[in-house]
């Protein structure tokens, strides 16, 4: 059996005194996908946030490749190979394209992508890599986002919310790119709102209802029905 | 040409505020805190800048080697020790640090250099001119001062907008918390800001204690310029900052012009007419 790449075990996170997640886990193996789902407030950005260390209220374990890094500051956790395409892009307004995608490879960590590999994944961006960044389109602000959490060449990249406020056909273009994003033996943990994208595009999905996990497995093993009582809790 | 005359020393005068305000609006622009201590660490430099040079028999100007370091150290440790304990999403915290740091170096440099007045000497520099046209003299050291201003701005520009610490500086400045995914530690973005920022004012204390003498308790009305400085040239605009020094200078010098009485208040006028007439400077930085 392949080591686990990622394992959670009894999360807790908090904001202030309200509890976000109770004692989630589950573990990850490289190269898998997991389709992280579960409706609004469940708790799916917070499990995000607290793997890549931006929730600092927690509890519980999270061993990456062997070590505890739940104590972990975010810019250490980087080091480590975790990268976040955070919910609403989030690009540094200030910053051009081509400085919002350096600043990604600011923990440069030995691996196929480069700016030159961006841009060959997403060519507008190199026609408007010296525009600032809220001056893209959505989509194309996604792919800088993409692009920033590739630079640093991470093992594990956890994409929350790639369709967020997208136009359709753009939500179709990136997601036909995710082979190639995560094609090279790149873990991935997918959080989205549209549960057949996401389930089609994971190996694995994990199904979390108001901070527990309410059903975890192959996409295939369970049916449309289980997964769907799973999400709405019924 | 008595007008003209005091238009252009009040120019060379708003290098000084230029000064005064650069670290300031550096300080606001990465980290949104508003230094209420920034006239007395002047100040503080200012004593520290007078301590070498009685120690080591250093040159007014040439003490800056060593004052300018030192500064800038103080400024690294004084944002790890204090300033980033307070930082976060309520901006009230880290003012009122900064006011009791402000009342702390006050009384601090009372007890250590008394009351009494100081000033640095430097020699020919301080006293010399040159006659630009009949009636308009230029001095050495006011020419200086303006020159050392754009240096000092022209350098913080460049570093802010053509250096990896810069693109660092305005990440965090817009999103902390992202900037911290892309594996920078802003507590240490926050302590260099800080250490620039003091280098910066180390020369605005030396510049300041040549000009004029210097007492524990002319910080707040330094800070007062710098801030006046800084809105009138637009919150953000590292060269808006130099204009706005300017803007400030020449008012001055034209109300003193009217009436030597009249100088400050002529300064303050035009902040509160800026403010009136276009509240986010002469020169904003762009949105978004």
């Amino acid at each position: 059996m392949t080591e686990p790449l990622l394992t959670v075990e009894g999360l807790e996170a908090y904001y202030g005194d309200a509890r976000a997640l109770h004692g989630v886990s589950f573990s990850l193996e490289p190269g898998q996908t997991l389709a992280l789902i579960g409706s609004n407030g469940a708790g799916k950005s917070t499990l995000l946030k607290s793997i890549c260390g931006l929730v600092t209220q927690k509890r519980g374990r999270i061993v990456y490749r062997g070590a505890d890094i739940a104590g972990q500051a975010a810019n250490a956790i980087v080091t480590r190979g975790i990268a976040l395409v955070p919910e609403g892009r989030r690009l540094f307004p200030s910053l051009t394209v081509e400085e919002n995608l350096q600043l990604g490879g600011k923990v440069r960590r030995p691996g196929p992508w480069s700016l030159a590999a961006i841009y060959e994944l997403f060519p507008v961006l190199r026609e408007r890599r010296r525009q600032l960044a809220p001056l893209l389109s959505g989509g194309q602000q996604q792919m800088v986002a993409i692009g920033r959490a590739l630079m640093s060449n991470p093992d594990l990249i956890l994409l929350d919310e790639l369709s967020l406020g997208l136009a359709p056909v753009v939500i179709r273009d990136i997601y036909d790119l995710l082979p190639r994003i995560v094609g090279n033996g790149l873990t991935a943990i997918l959080v989205e709102q549209d549960v057949t994208r996401a389930l089609n595009s994971a190996s694995r999905f994990l199904c979390m209802q108001e901070g527990r996990v309410a059903l975890a497995g192959e996409p295939a093993a369970h049916s449309r029905e289980d997964i769907t009582r799973a999400y709405f809790g019924t | 040409m008595e007008w003209m005359n005091a238009i252009v020393q009040g120019v060379l005068v708003g290098g000084l505020y230029a000064l005064f305000a650069a670290g300031l609006s550096l300080i606001f622009g990465v980290m949104r805190l508003v230094n209420i201590a920034h006239g007395d660490l002047i100040v503080a430099a200012a004593y520290l800048a007078w301590v070498i040079i009685n120690a080591t028999g250093l040159p007014a100007l040439a003490s800056l080697v060593l004052v300018l370091p030192i500064a800038a150290a103080a400024g690294y440790l004084l944002q790890l020790a204090i300033f980033n304990r307070v930082l976060g999403k309520d901006i009230l915290p880290p003012l009122l640090v900064s006011f009791g740091l402000s009342v702390i170096l006050q009384n601090g440099l009372l007890v250590m250099f008394t009351v009494d007045s100081h000033k640095l000497h430097a020699g020919a520099l301080e006293t010399g001119s040159f006659e630009l046209m009949p009636g308009i003299d230029i001095g050495y050291f006011p020419l200086l001062t303006f020159a050392t201003a754009i240096a000092a701005i022209l350098g913080l520009q460049v570093m802010f907008y053509h250096t990896a610490l810069g693109r660092a500086f305005r990440a965090t400045s817009d999103d902390a918390e992202i900037a911290l995914l892309m594996g920078l530690d802003t507590r240490k973005i926050y302590a260099t800001a800080m250490a620039i920022c003091m280098a910066v004012v180390a020369l605005a204390g030396v510049f300041l204690a040549i000009r004029s003498n210097f007492d524990p308790f002319m910080g707040p009305g330094r800070l007062i310029f710098g801030f006046e400085a800084v809105i009138i040239g637009g919150l953000g605009n590292l060269w808006g900052t130099l204009v706005g020094g300017v803007a400030l200078g020449v008012a001055q010098g034209l109300g003193a012009e009217i009436d030597p009485g009249w100088q400050v208040l002529a300064g303050h006028l035009a902040f509160l007419a800026m403010l009136a007439l276009r509240p986010r400077g002469l020169f904003p930085r762009m949105a978004g």
